[in-house]
């Protein structure tokens, strides 16, 4: 499903005195299948964009059209629940959202409220609840009987049983383990993969950026500073301090290499394997060092 | 709709009324409720009126946000109006209307104690609108300070509802949270029938519950953690000043309520 904001300002507390415009003129394209990484300070309007993916926040100027649904600034829109059963959001920590008794029904209650029957839901519960790496014996227990991590998992399999066509991620593994973090970010690129899901992750962590997305959107000050691949956006790293941002560590070290070696690397490498092969090549080829 | 919402909220201004002294205000405001019941006629209402709308006018708090603020207020204050008008049976039959008696007497209590209730809650959300918790609870903890003399807890009060007034922001941010993240998971709070509606509470009170309780727990260490032990023997950092402008509003409303009492029949 394809999602695309144009050129989109939102007002927070319009007509009061706190009134603040936390994002102007935005502008993003989302094809269907896309993996997309928005980085950018606190404050940016990182967040802001986010919740206009799936309709919690109705733009103050512009129109956010999410598959064949138009959301217009300055008129009534109905129906957005359809809308919000294709687009899942992870919020950052959803753990605070869970309520339920039990674990299953806590992830059963997504599904159910868009109309999947019991029986349904519960399967999509197992399912789900595997993709997030967990045991099903803990289907009968108490949420709030987990520990932090575990509660994460089962927060965010809340979002997959619902199988939406789009999934948003808020900066989910904050405050994770190196670990969980991995496997979490993992199994996110493993989904959008199998199930061609198209993803959209809001994140500080270049890392993350760089070893998962296919598009970059950079946002400072509430407005798109710029937009492109990874390849792109790491390749003036300049740009990116300016704005008080940081490359990934590869980049940093490629950088780094070519700057007292006075070597000369053909492009920006993104993975340390690629830098390592790139790097072992130009040795075999003996260039001086 | 959260946004909305004024009660407990400062807007900072460069205003007279934001550089008084708390303790003023909360004295007058104290006064201020005593006095308006001195109010039995229309001249007297007009003096609370104008007297009301003097101190707004003051304060610099753009009347447009205060109106958007009190909105919701304003239907208590309707249906307190309408209650008057309904169940006072006294004085001569203004209308029929079916089988309902309008009476005089109905009409104007509902007029008076409506625009009481108005001006009350005018008065007091100036108040919090014009001061930060803190001053108010520092305020409160120096003019109930005699009553510590019979042992009454003034500090612990006075901690509890800066600790209070300080989280409110807090919370409601946090229902906002919690609310997107379970309108996204296809709870429907603003539509669909009262039944469900209700039901779609829950998923917003738990959270809101375990997360308050987590916090007070994480406050409570944090401020074992730097050494707090109750009120005794401690000092502040913001001294409150009494100034000019303090006693200039004291005396004001002195002349308001002699005023009140001159025209009061």
């Amino acid at each position: 499903m394809d999602i695309s904001l144009s050129h989109v300002d939102y007002r927070y507390q319009a007509n009061t005195p706190f009134e603040r415009l936390a994002i102007q003129d935005v502008s993003i394209d989302i094809p269907s299948g896309t993996y997309l990484a928005i980085i950018g300070h606190t404050g940016s309007g990182k967040s802001t964009v986010l919740q206009h993916l799936n309709a919690l926040l109705v733009p103050s100027e512009g129109t956010v059209a999410i598959g064949d649904k138009e959301i217009k600034a300055h008129q009534k829109n109905k129906d957005l629940r359809k809308v919000r059963q294709r687009v899942g959001i992870v919020f950052q920590f959803p753990e605070h959202q869970l309520f339920e008794e039990t674990v299953e029904k806590d992830i059963i209650f997504g599904p159910m409220n868009f109309g999947v029957t019991e029986a349904d839901a519960k399967k999509r519960a197992r399912v789900a609840l595997k993709q997030v790496g967990l045991a099903e014996e803990i289907l009968e227990k108490s949420p709030f009987d987990l520990s932090g991590g575990q509660m994460r998992r089962v927060a965010i399999a809340g979002v997959l049983a619902m199988e939406p066509d789009v999934i948003v991620l808020d900066e989910p593994t904050a405050g994770l383990d190196p670990r969980g973090r991995k496997e979490i970010m993992d199994m996110f690129y493993q989904l959008h993969q199998e199930r061609q899901l198209s993803t959209i992750l809001v994140t500080h962590s270049m890392e993350d950026a760089a070893r998962y997305a296919d598009q970059i959107v950079i946002m400072q000050h509430g407005k798109v500073a710029k937009k492109g691949t990874p390849e792109e956006i790491f390749s003036s790293p300049g740009e990116l301090v300016q704005m008080g941002l940081d490359v990934p560590e590869v980049v940093r070290f490629q950088l780094k290499l070519e700057e007292k070696w006075g070597m000369n690397f053909e492009q920006i490498y993104l993975s340390i394997e690629q830098l390592s092969s790139a790097f072992a090549n130009k040795l075999k080829r003996g260039v001086r060092l | 709709m959260m946004e909305k919402m004024i009660f407990g909220r400062y807007v900072p201004a460069d205003s007279l009324v934001h550089k008084m002294d708390p303790r003023s205000k909360l004295t007058i405001i104290f006064l201020f409720v005593c006095v308006i019941f001195l109010a039995n006629n229309w001249q007297t209402y007009a003096i609370i009126g104008i007297y009301t709308f003097f101190m707004i006018g003051l304060s610099r708090i753009p009347a447009r946000f205060l109106y958007g603020g009190l909105k919701p207020v304003l239907w208590l204050v309707i249906f307190t109006f309408l209650l008057q008008i309904f169940f006072t049976r006294e004085g001569t039959v203004l209308f029929h209307l079916g089988p309902l008696k309008i009476y005089e007497e109905g009409m104007k209590m509902g007029f008076y104690i409506s625009f009481r209730f108005f001006f009350l809650i005018l008065m007091t959300s100036l108040l919090t609108l014009t001061t930060t918790p803190i001053e108010i609870t520092d305020g409160l903890e120096t003019l109930l300070g005699p009553l510590k003399k019979v042992r009454f807890p003034v500090h612990e009060m006075a901690l509890m509802m800066s600790i209070s007034l300080r989280f409110i922001p807090t919370l409601m941010q946090e229902t906002d949270k919690i609310m997107k993240a379970q309108i996204a998971r296809g709870v429907e709070f603003a539509s669909g029938p009262v039944k469900e509606r209700i039901k779609a509470i829950i998923p917003l009170l738990i959270p809101l519950f375990v997360s308050s309780f987590k916090r007070a727990e994480e406050l409570a260490i944090a401020m074992e953690a730097r050494g707090y032990r109750g009120g005794e023997g401690r000092t502040k950092y913001r001294q409150l000043s009494w100034k000019m402008v303090d006693t200039l509003q004291l005396v004001f409303l002195a002349i308001i309520t002699v005023l009140l009492i001159l025209f009061r029949s």
